[in-house]
């Protein structure tokens, strides 16, 4: 169990119910270790600026976490956390290790369009 | 006094500012701290502390600041989020300076403490950036068990480099440590199980000059400072941990640093700006440990309040 304020998702079922019941859905996959911690941090911040993006978690070491795993775009990464952003349930952004803020919103800027407090 | 108006604002969410917000919340100080999640505590990177005193066996750094937050909480310390952008002198009669952060938002107070730490840096060679995370790595208990019975290489001979390549030993089949020097920076308890260590080999008078690789780290380009030479060294990963950068880009204008932007202070923790403090890893020439950091935030706030006691003119002598 992460303890984060993100949701957490903790099965399969989970998982793909949040993915066809969210268009736009972000998943942090990790541990409580130093990288992860950080990239949590910042996606609690931003929940209340993108609230048209549905942030989760997931334990990396969870029988449900080979979800990302598994995917041919985290096949390279070496870092924790992996995180996905998903539209419509496809993969549309993935990154590796530790991020920051700028780097976070960007991807969602890109991929998710502008902040709801924007438009 | 209205919401966003201190008497005391400390700028940096690490042992040292929540220290400070403990002394300075029970001596009664309206006492705001801000901290960054982009600009995070050394501490919150690290995995388990073995040295903090009075606690034996180990604390992990996470806890120790949840600890730290939860204290300073229950006697009254107000957190905001927020990386602070400048801070600047709104009333030289009053001495009174206002903090704006990144996001605009802007608070008063009589006094600063900045104890806002230092990060790590970053090598700032070619491919480091582009294989973060693809066998670059700043952190062995976080991704340590992706090069299981791979060669590694660990760039750095102070504490965290050592602690980190003994720990890479249980995963990697050989751990390269890569300095700069041909002798260790790291404690010598360090040192001793490093030495002994089968798995651990040094490379010694040397630099990373590039890292290579299409996907994921293949290879380091390494320079021998002595020799002069340029050599390949295949390995499938690169932990560095070379050092740290004080950040303190907001306050640099108004207090004395040295040279590479470290502040500095005396004994008191005082900057040679009446009212702004400096506590912990951002102090030019101090040992850069929790337990002194802890120290150096209990010192800024008790001067801080005899700083505001004599201004306010009841100072107890």
């Amino acid at each position: 169990m992460l303890l984060t304020k993100l949701l957490h998702l903790e099965t399969n079922e989970e998982t793909e119910n949040s993915l066809k019941e969210n268009e736009n859905a972000v998943i942090c996959c990790g541990r409580m270790g130093p990288m992860c911690i950080p990239v949590y941090q910042i996606l609690e911040t931003l929940e209340s600026d993108y609230s048209h993006v549905a942030f989760f978690d997931m334990d990396f070491d969870i029988e449900a976490a080979w979800a990302i795993r598994d995917l041919p775009v985290c096949a390279t990464f070496m870092g924790l956390p992996f995180t996905v952003n998903y539209k419509h349930g496809k993969v549309v952004a993935a990154i590796t290790s530790i991020q920051n803020k700028k780097q976070i919103t960007e991807i969602l800027a890109n991929k998710f369009s502008q902040k709801e407090s924007n438009r | 006094m209205s919401d966003n108006n201190y008497e005391v604002i400390i700028i940096g969410g690490g042992p040292a500012g929540y220290s400070a917000g403990i002394y300075a919340t029970r001596a009664m100080l309206k006492t705001l701290l801000i901290e960054s999640c982009t600009v995070l505590s050394q501490l919150m990177l690290t995995d388990l502390i073995e040295n903090y005193p009075g606690f034996p066996g180990n604390i992990k750094g996470y806890e120790l600041i949840e600890n730290l937050k939860k204290q300073a909480r229950y006697f009254g310390l107000e957190i905001k989020e927020g990386f602070v952008e400048y801070i600047e002198c709104i009333n030289a009669t009053d001495r009174k300076w206002r903090v704006v952060t990144q996001n605009k938002a802007s608070y008063t107070a009589y006094s600063i403490i900045a104890a806002s730490g230092a990060k790590a840096k970053m090598l700032g060679v070619k491919g480091e950036k582009e294989l973060r995370g693809k066998g670059v790595s700043y952190c062995a208990v976080c991704d340590g068990a992706f090069f299981r019975n791979k060669t590694v290489a660990v760039v750095g001979g102070g504490d965290t480099s050592i602690q980190e390549a003994l720990f890479l030993t249980r995963y990697a089949s050989k751990v390269n440590v890569v300095h700069r020097r041909n002798r260790l920076r790291a404690e010598q308890f360090l040192q001793e199980q490093a030495f002994k260590n089968d798995k651990i080999e040094f490379i010694w008078d040397s630099i990373v000059q590039e890292i290579e690789g299409t996907d994921t780290v293949e290879n380091i380009k390494l320079k021998n400072l002595k020799k002069d030479s340029v050599t390949d060294f295949n390995c499938d990963g690169v932990f560095i941990f070379v050092g740290f950068t004080p950040n303190t880009e907001y306050v640099r204008r108004i207090v004395k640093t040295d040279d590479t932007g470290w502040i500095i202070t005396d004994g008191k923790m005082n900057t040679n700006v009446s009212g702004i403090f400096a506590a912990g890893d951002l102090r030019s020439n101090t040992y850069r440990q929790i337990a002194t950091a802890v120290g150096d935030g209990v010192t800024a706030a008790l001067s801080c309040e005899k700083y505001i006691s004599r201004m306010r003119g009841n100072e107890y002598v």
